[in-house]
């Protein structure tokens, strides 16, 4: 590992003035500490954001959380709130990673974590988010778990996190504190479609520092699911975060939420589904249907074309489970 | 350097560290605690395994700085003859022992927040803990003694 220098920041103020070019925020650390070890990062300092005394999820008017960016990923699937009024949440978690890492992870570290694309890790390899400019051999090369929408020529890359699926679900919001002062961030727009400029994961600006995730009320049956290679302890092939009311027991759909992981360079928030749904009568046949206007858009790679029926059975199969449980 | 204060087994230890030394060598190299193996290079395996202030992690992906002001307890601080340890003996849970130190810390994490989990939850928990040699049958046995063993001393004092 490359030397640098370490600062435990005791304020958001100190956290931000100390964060100035070249450092990197320490959440967690158990993706950023694997970066620098394989040499992909390699910040000259480390701003420690773990005690700022963002570690609280409290209860919003609304009935919604807010959940500190510190909260580790163990406290938030353990949460009772959580759990029982934001299940597919304490899902979304409980299904990525294993205990010792999630008692490390931060909410806020999670959603910045890198992709897991070979490539990208591998340093001795070209690679346009690590190096812009220097050619994407995924896209030719090794890419059965990566995008089946939204990339680009230059990048084939998916997001890894399953609690962002979840948010994205969710309608969240992320609380920023930048050079500028403080501003909220809708959840759709934090992660971005890599387009020509993939190096940029997100629309944040150098020094900014997440300080919460906003989550307003949900109160609709809600469910996360995750196919991927083994049973446990690996990153999702696919994804899915979703949730349905209907009027009466098998009536009309009057509100739904689906949001896919594994598919894309961002949580893929399934509105062209959503869309076709709302109104609709909840049934397999509406649900495949949605489903299948979604992917439309799919544009899968030479490997990677299992990903549409698997995206297509699991957003058919969540959504009849959350008709009839 | 940024000066730590650790809590380590029992003991304290005050040091300056290299920023980007990571916890495992600071308990290996410095501290000359050696039950803490290191297996691979990517937080994969779980062999090193440690729990901080009661919590588990893996020490190859934690820097020392992060531990400062926190209470580490390694394999080695295990009272002798722990539930957990001799139950891995019993089972014959280990063959190499590579991965021993890690399964038993994360086991005992486990327990933490299940007295009494089933197998598949205990296959579950220690899903961050890979073996090599024993395909798993003999840990989970293990662990299941333990449990047992564990809960007793709280379920005696209640019929009493
Ligand atoms: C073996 C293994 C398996 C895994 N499996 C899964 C899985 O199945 N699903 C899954 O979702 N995840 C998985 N993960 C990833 C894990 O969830 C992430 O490593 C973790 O959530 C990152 O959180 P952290 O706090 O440790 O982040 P860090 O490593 O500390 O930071 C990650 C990034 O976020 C930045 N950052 C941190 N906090 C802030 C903040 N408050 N504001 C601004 N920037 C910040 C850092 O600068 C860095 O760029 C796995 C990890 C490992 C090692
Ligand atoms: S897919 Fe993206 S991350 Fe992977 S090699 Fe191509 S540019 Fe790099
Ligand atoms: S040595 Fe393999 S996880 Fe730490
Ligand atoms: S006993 Fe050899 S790796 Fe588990």
């Amino acid at each position: 590992m490359r030397p640098f220098t370490y600062a435990r920041a005791a304020t958001e103020d100190e956290a931000v003035a100390a964060c100035t070019d070249g450092a990197a925020y320490l959440g967690g650390g158990t993706n950023l500490v694997d970066l620098m070890r394989l040499g992909v990062a390699e910040p000259a300092r480390l701003v420690d954001v773990a005690h700022l005394g963002h570690d609280r999820i409290e209860r919003r008017a609304d009935g919604g959380l807010r959940i500190g960016a510190a909260v580790t990923n163990g406290d938030l699937a353990a949460d009772r709130t959580v759990r029982a009024e934001f299940p597919l949440l304490a899902q979304a978690v409980l299904a990525g990673a294993s205990g010792q890492i999630r008692n490390l992870a931060t909410v806020g570290g999670n959603l910045l974590q890198r992709t897991r694309c070979a490539y990208f890790q591998d340093v001795t390899k070209p690679c346009n988010k690590r190096e812009p400019g220097s050619g994407c051999p995924a896209r030719e090369g090794e890419h059965r778990n990566l995008a089946i929408l939204g990339h680009s020529a230059g990048c084939v890359a998916t997001h890894p996190s399953d609690m962002a699926v979840a948010l994205a679900a969710l309608d969240a919001e992320v609380r920023v504190r930048g050079r500028e002062g403080t501003r909220t961030i809708p959840f759709g727009d934090l992660h971005r479609l890599p387009g020509t400029a993939p190096e940029r994961d997100t629309c944040l600006e150098p020094g900014d520092l997440i300080t919460a995730v906003e989550v307003p009320p949900l109160r609709m049956p809600s469910r996360f699911r995750k196919a991927r290679e083994r049973a446990s302890f690996a990153f999702a092939l696919v994804s899915i975060a979703a949730a349905l009311r209907t009027d009466v027991p098998g009536g009309t759909v009057t509100d739904v939420r689906i949001a896919l992981g594994g598919v894309a360079h961002r949580p893929w928030r399934a509105r062209r589904a959503e869309e076709r749904l709302r109104g609709a009568r909840a049934s397999g046949e509406a649900f495949l249907r949605a489903a299948e206007a979604e992917l439309e858009a799919a544009e899968p790679l030479r490997d990677n074309g299992y990903k549409v029926p698997l995206a297509r059975n699991l957003i058919v199969r969540t959504l009849s489970g959350l008709v009839a449980p | 350097m940024p000066r730590i204060r650790v809590e380590v087994d029992g003991s304290s230890y005050e040091d300056d560290v290299e920023p980007r030394l990571l916890l495992v060598h600071y308990l290996r190299d410095r501290l000359g605690k050696v039950g803490t193996p290191v297996g691979c290079d990517t937080t994969n395996c779980g062999a090193c395994t440690v729990l901080m202030d009661g919590l588990s992690v893996k020490s190859c992906s934690v820097l020392a700085v992060q531990a400062d002001g926190r209470e580490v307890t390694t394999v080695e601080g295990l009272r002798a003859g722990h539930p957990m340890q001799r139950a891995f003996h019993e089972e014959h849970a280990l063959q190499c022992g590579y991965c021993t130190p890690g399964m038993i810390m994360a086991s005992i994490d486990l327990l933490r927040e299940n007295a009494d989990p089933s197998e598949d939850e205990i296959r579950d928990g220690l899903e961050g803990n890979l073996c090599r040699c024993t395909g798993y049958q003999n840990i989970v046995r293990a662990v299941r003694r333990a449990a047992t063993e564990m809960r007793r001393p709280a379920s005696e004092e209640v019929t009493s």
